[in-house]
């Protein structure tokens, strides 16, 4: 398989606290990786460093085989990487559609490419194209979510980034997330997810790597980690 | 049809402002009311950048003045035809707009602020002490109206009053298609969070650098208006005070609205030149005034309006979505 994306030792530091020291991992064209860690272990770090927020100290990071190391995240947005960042941030005041057509702004010349995907996100999320009227910040918390994942697909990204889709949703809605994210992955999106509730996030996942404390501490495929015991024991609890 | 029912309110105003001058024949009231337009223009573009961009720009009155004091220089000191000078005054300001902006932009918020009222204020120290260049405190005289365009000539009030008025309806049509299309959608998402435009692809350094450069050159072509229409330039135009003032009809007007700056600047300078027996005693209504607003309508008298008639309409489905599901209820029965 194509190597899509790869992190060669790379650390991030915010000002003298050093976040993440020499991450290493890849991810492969169509595959769905998962992310495991704790509250603070940097999960959200690398994502910022991959979309270009965030700026590493030293490292090479590799997208479809040149060096992105220093790009724009707006220009990475247009290279083909989304980011669905953490804690659903919509734009309250624009309204469902608005929303989405501000996630296509980096392919908003493309019309046909517009309406096509806008048909796509309303086929996952018929609760959108019901509500696209409604301001952003008036939906519930799940339909929010769906929101921020439907406005991540618009730009049409070849990998799609989702940094703790779950987190503060009922079950059954986390249920719904994480069928959503496999269905967009079967339909040729590659996925890099993160994610604490790993029991739910492996079920989906082909890989996984498990970071504590800006290192990564395991990696491996999806039934390698189920049966790791450290990896059941801090994050399946069982 | 719909478009006119759409814009009705524009064109009401419009309608308005068109009529005005045959119902008075007071010079006086004429002068006032162009003034007003004149810092409406200005006010426009000190809307683009912190009402819809969200980068507060306290060098607003800098950049009028260079525009006026640009028009002014270049009709008086060098005799440069009236409308070459009109185009090089507004050009000048937004070229200064742009390596200002490039540097400034690099601030954020609280920061942006102060290193533009920096800017506003050096503005001002150089036209104060530049003597030989500006007339320093003296100021600039004679400068001249605008030339006649064809047969229409630039000399009475009423002429002026209808010139200023045209470039203000350019000004309001250009905001309204600005402020609706998918730019000025740009602009609000960088205004709610700049990390998050970016994440989905905005480059918003050359945005909010584009939105910068309007807003200075709405400032200059509102200057440039100034000069000719007042004719006689002083510092204090440059000074903070007429930025604080700007934002005053502004934020009363309502930040980051279509016609916040229209009905703000109407209102605050007609109502300023009518208490102005008061002289600075005024202050003590508008300093409460301003106060009351901030807290119980930060988006000034339009959004107030706006609210108000949002609340209206919901409340006006809920009541039809009740009377019809109690009429089906009553069908079933
Ligand atoms: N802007 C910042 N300035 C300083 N330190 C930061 C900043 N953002 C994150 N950190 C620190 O970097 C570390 C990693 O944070 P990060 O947000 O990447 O964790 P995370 O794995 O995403 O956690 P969570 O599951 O809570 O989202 C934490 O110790 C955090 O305190
Ligand atoms: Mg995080």
């Amino acid at each position: 398989m194509r190597k899509l994306l790869t992190l060669t030792d790379v650390s991030v530091r915010y000002g003298f606290y050093e976040a993440l020291t020499d991450i290493s991992m890849n991810v492969e064209s169509g595959e769905l990786v998962v992310l495991l860690g704790a509250n603070g272990a940097g999960k959200s770090t690398i994502f910022r460093t991959i979309s270009g927020l965030n700026k590493p100290l030293k490292g090479r990071i590799e997208w479809q085989g040149k060096s992105i190391g220093g790009s724009s995240a707006s220009k990475l947005v247009a290279d083909g990487i989304g980011h669905c960042p953490e804690g659903r941030k919509l734009f309250p005041n624009m309204n469902v559609y608005e929303n989405l057509r501000m996630g296509a702004y980096a392919v908003r010349r493309n019309k046909k490419a517009l309406s096509e995907t806008l048909e796509q996100v309303y086929t996952l999320f018929p609760i959108l194209e019901e509500k696209k009227g409604t301001a952003a910040g008036s939906l519930s918390g799940g339909q929010q979510q769906m929101l921020a994942i439907g406005r991540a697909m618009m730009s049409r990204p070849q990998l799609l980034l989702f940094d703790e889709p779950s987190i503060g949703l009922a079950p059954l809605i986390v249920e719904q997330v994480f069928d959503v994210i496999k269905e967009i992955n079967r339909n040729g999106t590659t996925v890099l997810l993160a994610e604490q509730n790993a029991n739910a996030a492996l079920k989906i996942a082909d890989r996984g790597y498990v970071i504590e404390d800006g290192k990564i501490v395991v990696e491996g495929e999806r039934e390698e980690l189920f049966a790791n015991d450290e990896v059941r024991k801090a994050y399946i609890g069982a | 049809m719909s478009m006119i029912k759409r814009n009705r309110i524009a064109l009401i105003f419009l309608l308005v402002a068109l009529m005005a001058p045959l119902f008075t024949d007071n010079q006086y009231y004429l002068y006032i009311v162009t003034l007003s337009f004149i810092w409406t223009i200005a006010v426009y573009g000190m809307n683009l950048i912190g009402g819809y961009t969200g980068q507060l720009s306290l060098a607003h009155a800098g950049f009028f003045a260079i525009g006026a004091y640009s028009l002014g220089l270049l009709t008086v000191d060098a005799n440069v035809p009236y409308w070459f000078a009109f185009v090089l005054a507004c050009l000048i300001t937004t070229v200064v707009g742009f390596f200002v902006g490039l540097i400034a932009l690099r601030t954020k918020e609280h920061f942006f602020a102060i290193y533009t009222l920096c800017v506003g204020y050096i503005i001002y120290l150089v036209i104060y002490q530049w003597d030989e260049l500006t007339g320093g405190v003296r100021g600039l005289i004679g400068v001249p109206p605008p030339s006649p365009i064809g047969p229409i000539s630039f000399e009475s009030a009423e002429s002026n009053y209808y010139l200023v008025l045209a470039f203000l309806v350019l000004v309001f049509v250009f905001m309204k298609f600005l402020t609706e299309s998918l730019i000025g959608r740009t602009y609000v998402a960088i205004r709610n969070s700049e990390e998050l435009a970016q994440t989905i692809g905005i480059n918003t350094m050359r945005q909010k650098l584009v939105s910068f450069v309007i807003s200075t050159f709405l400032a200059g072509l509102a200057g440039a208006l100034y000069a000719s229409f007042v004719r006689f330039l002083g510092p204090e135009i440059s000074y903070t005070m007429t930025t604080f003032d700007m934002l005053t009809y502004l934020i009363v007007g309502g930040i980051g609205t279509l016609y916040g700056p229209l009905v703000g600047t109407f209102l605050i300078v007609t109502i300023t030149q009518s208490l102005q027996f008061m002289e600075e005693y005024r202050m003590l209504i508008f300093g409460p005034l301003l106060v009351f607003l901030v807290i119980f309508y930060p988006r000034g008298i339009v959004g107030g309006i706006q609210m108000w008639k949002a609340k209206r309409q919901f409340k006006k489905r809920q009541k039809m979505k009740r009377t019809s599901s109690t009429s089906t209820h009553e069908g079933g029965d």
